[in-house]
């Protein structure tokens, strides 16, 4: 047991990978010899040697193309897209070939690879380095969509990701790089699709992905002390979807928050929230309730930033006054 | 400056009649399929779109005569005559065309997704450059994985103009990957002529960017195709990098079945007729000794090929309904 920041989870998660796997290969811009941009990747080039940790020109669409056609040969890349924002630049790769391959192939071809980026906002980077794109790959029939709210979790994710047969695109939270806790020596491998309760409770249920699921738990240990007690559910991952334990806590509960990063329209709380009206609309005690970033581009300055992301305060004042009316 | 300088072909002494006459028939069979194809898509047999190469068989079939089956090869959504090439079944390919369940993908993929994996044809692709990155993903497992198989990518002249050409390009040399970049100037980027989209006299010299070597050479002459992809293969099996290979060749059809290719010179096409890469081969063949006899032996073969093949994929049933959720993970 030793602690571990959210940043230093990422190169142990794929050391252990590498290790166990000569088949895994990670590439990137400034990912092996600079350790990556967010220092996320350090000492894997001298553990693992330039052939299987590689920098590459910036040629977002090169990193992505290279990924898949070395995962269609029996390859397992991990690929890295320094920001989210840079899906835009490569998104013919994820969205028409990575997503369609194994579909459109008749199941010829399989594409065991992980395309891990910094996602989101929080660090005042402005409105093209700081989205929150989980929405977007949601989006796309044929990716996995991971975002880790935990060190211990990006390591046990990550390993579930590049361990999955099929891509898997995994969000990492920039803002969440330096947050640290105590993690247990020797191997861990998590699973895709389980959605785990960070919080009891039976007044509301508050789903979360991501950084929000810290943000979460500040706003119903708030809420507690008031003697609301709301359950906290970290998704985990989108796509699998955890849909029985979001069914299960709100059949209990009667009441759903989402908290999401990503902006507002067609956000994956509004599928969360459709899932839930479908199947258990009876159960509900009132209005399912999203806490969303405006639709608007994330805003530089300090306090316009701090605005438009969701806050404990805000979630707490959401949940407070929908329960209260 | 894109028309052939001299009807005849230079023969190869190396190659033996054998491989002259394999070569032969692979075009053959392409043209005959091609030719089914259209007549599927004009009788209504199949919806969508389709993008023959008829007038490029020499660029194809000439490029995958040298490769094994474990190279690797990428194509565009004009793509039915390099998967043959590669070895794909005629039946099986003209079965996906036409939306059938022995197709080679099952019918999921269509006239621009032939996949056919156990042949190394690692799919076509629709959108224009987007599989030249995907092509240096293959050399680099080959690579890792201590092979020294190789990979070969078709593409057209309008792939050239999109920034995925330029990535692919630069990390193909930075990395000395096994790739031959293998454009197919069929002089016509859909609609517009190439030489409208680009200020350059060769777009082989593109390749000078990125210190690579390129060359440009009569795509409708089956044997300096594969005498130049035979240098550029065997550059990359000995780990020296990758080439770019310019093939110039004309499309004999539209851009797509819906295009009567009214934008074209009068005469353009009637003068590229003169050079059908098909009757440049047989006229070498002959030279050699050939009987027209055997040539048309050769002919009739391939005619019935093409034609048991259209009768096997029609025969076969529509996929299952079952398969709309098949190979569904997320």
């Amino acid at each position: 047991m030793a602690k571990l920041t959210y940043r230093h989870a990422v190169a142990r998660g794929i050391a252990q990978e590498m290790r166990r796997d000569d088949s895994v290969v990670f590439l990137g811009e400034d990912v092996a010899a600079a350790g990556g941009v967010f220092k996320t990747t350090g000492g894997l080039l001298e553990e693992f040697g330039g052939r299987r940790v590689r920098d590459t020109p910036i040629s977002e669409q090169a990193i992505l193309g290279a990924a898949m056609g070395a995962a269609m040969t029996g390859l397992r890349p991990i690929a890295e897209i320094m920001f989210a924002d840079f899906f835009a630049v490569c998104w013919d790769i994820v969205a028409n070939e990575i997503a369609k391959m194994r579909y459109m192939t008749g199941g010829q071809i399989t594409l065991p690879l992980v395309i891990r980026a910094a996602n989101g906002g929080g660090l005042r980077f402005g409105a093209q380095h700081s989205q929150a794109i989980e929405n977007w790959a949601m989006a796309i029939p044929g990716l996995k969509v991971v975002a880790p709210s935990t060190p211990r979790d990006v390591v046990g994710l990550l390993a579930a990701s590049i361990r999955d047969p099929d891509p898997v695109i995994f969000l990492e939270a920039k803002s969440l790089y330096a947050v640290s806790e105590d993690v247990e020596d020797g191997e861990i491998v998590d699973t895709l699709g389980t959605a785990r309760a960070v919080r009891d409770g039976g007044d509301a249920t508050i789903v979360a992905l991501g950084p929000m699921v810290p943000k979460a738990c500040a706003a119903a240990d708030e809420l507690a002390e008031e003697g609301i007690r709301c359950e906290v559910l970290d998704l985990r991952s989108l796509v699998p979807l955890d849909t029985r334990s979001v069914l299960e806590s709100v059949a209990r509960t009667g009441r759903l928050f989402t908290v999401e990063e990503n902006p507002r329209l067609c956000g994956w709380g509004a599928e969360v929230s459709s899932i839930v009206s479908e199947e258990i609309f009876g159960d509900l005690t009132g209005p399912i309730v999203r806490i969303t970033t405006p639709h608007i581009p994330l805003p530089s300055a300090h306090a316009l930033e701090e605005l438009a992301l969701p806050s404990a305060a805000r979630i707490a004042e959401t949940v407070r006054k929908a329960l209260a009316s | 400056m894109d028309y052939p300088e001299r009807w005849e072909i230079d023969d190869d002494p190396s190659l033996d009649e054998a491989a002259l006459l394999e070569m032969l028939r692979a075009m053959l069979e392409i043209r005959g399929l091609e030719d089914e194809i259209q007549r599927a898509f004009t009788k209504d047999l199949v919806r969508g779109s389709t993008h023959l190469c008829t007038g490029q068989e020499a660029a194809v079939v000439g490029a995958c005569s040298v490769l094994r089956t474990t190279d690797s090869m990428v194509c565009t959504y004009r793509g039915h005559g390099a998967v043959l090439a590669k070895g794909a079944s005629l039946a099986a390919t003209f079965a996906e065309i036409v939306g059938r369940e022995t197709g080679l993908c099952g019918g999921k993929g269509g006239s621009m997704h032939l996949t056919d994996a156990g042949v190394g044809a690692y799919g076509s692709f629709a959108i224009v450059g987007a599989h030249l990155p995907i092509a240096n993903g293959l050399a680099l497992a080959a690579r890792q994985q201590g092979s020294d198989a190789v990979s070969l990518c078709f593409f057209g002249d309008g792939s050239t103009n999109i920034g995925a050409f330029h990535e692919s390009l630069n990390l193909a040399a930075v990395w000395s990957l096994p790739v031959i970049f293998f454009c197919e100037n069929n002089l016509y980027g859909e609609y517009t002529a190439w030489r409208a989209t680009a200020r350059v006299d060769r777009l082989a010299d593109r390749a000078g960017s990125y210190g690579m070597p390129g060359v440009r050479i009569d795509g409708n002459d089956v044997i300096a195709v594969r005498r130049a992809t035979g240098q550029a293969v065997e550059r990359a099996r000995a780990g020296e990098g990758p080439t770019l290979i310019e093939a110039v060749t004309y499309r004999h059809r539209g851009h797509s079945r819906t295009d009567p290719a009214k934008y074209r010179p009068d005469g353009e096409l009637e003068r590229w007729l003169k050079v059908d890469p098909i009757r440049r081969l047989e006229n070498l063949l002959a030279t050699r000794g050939v009987s027209p006899e055997r040539l048309q032996e050769i002919t009739a073969a391939a005619r019935d090929a093409v034609r048991d093949a259209v009768e096997e994929a029609l025969s076969a049933a529509p996929p299952r309904l079952e398969a709309l959720y098949e190979d569904v993970y997320a």
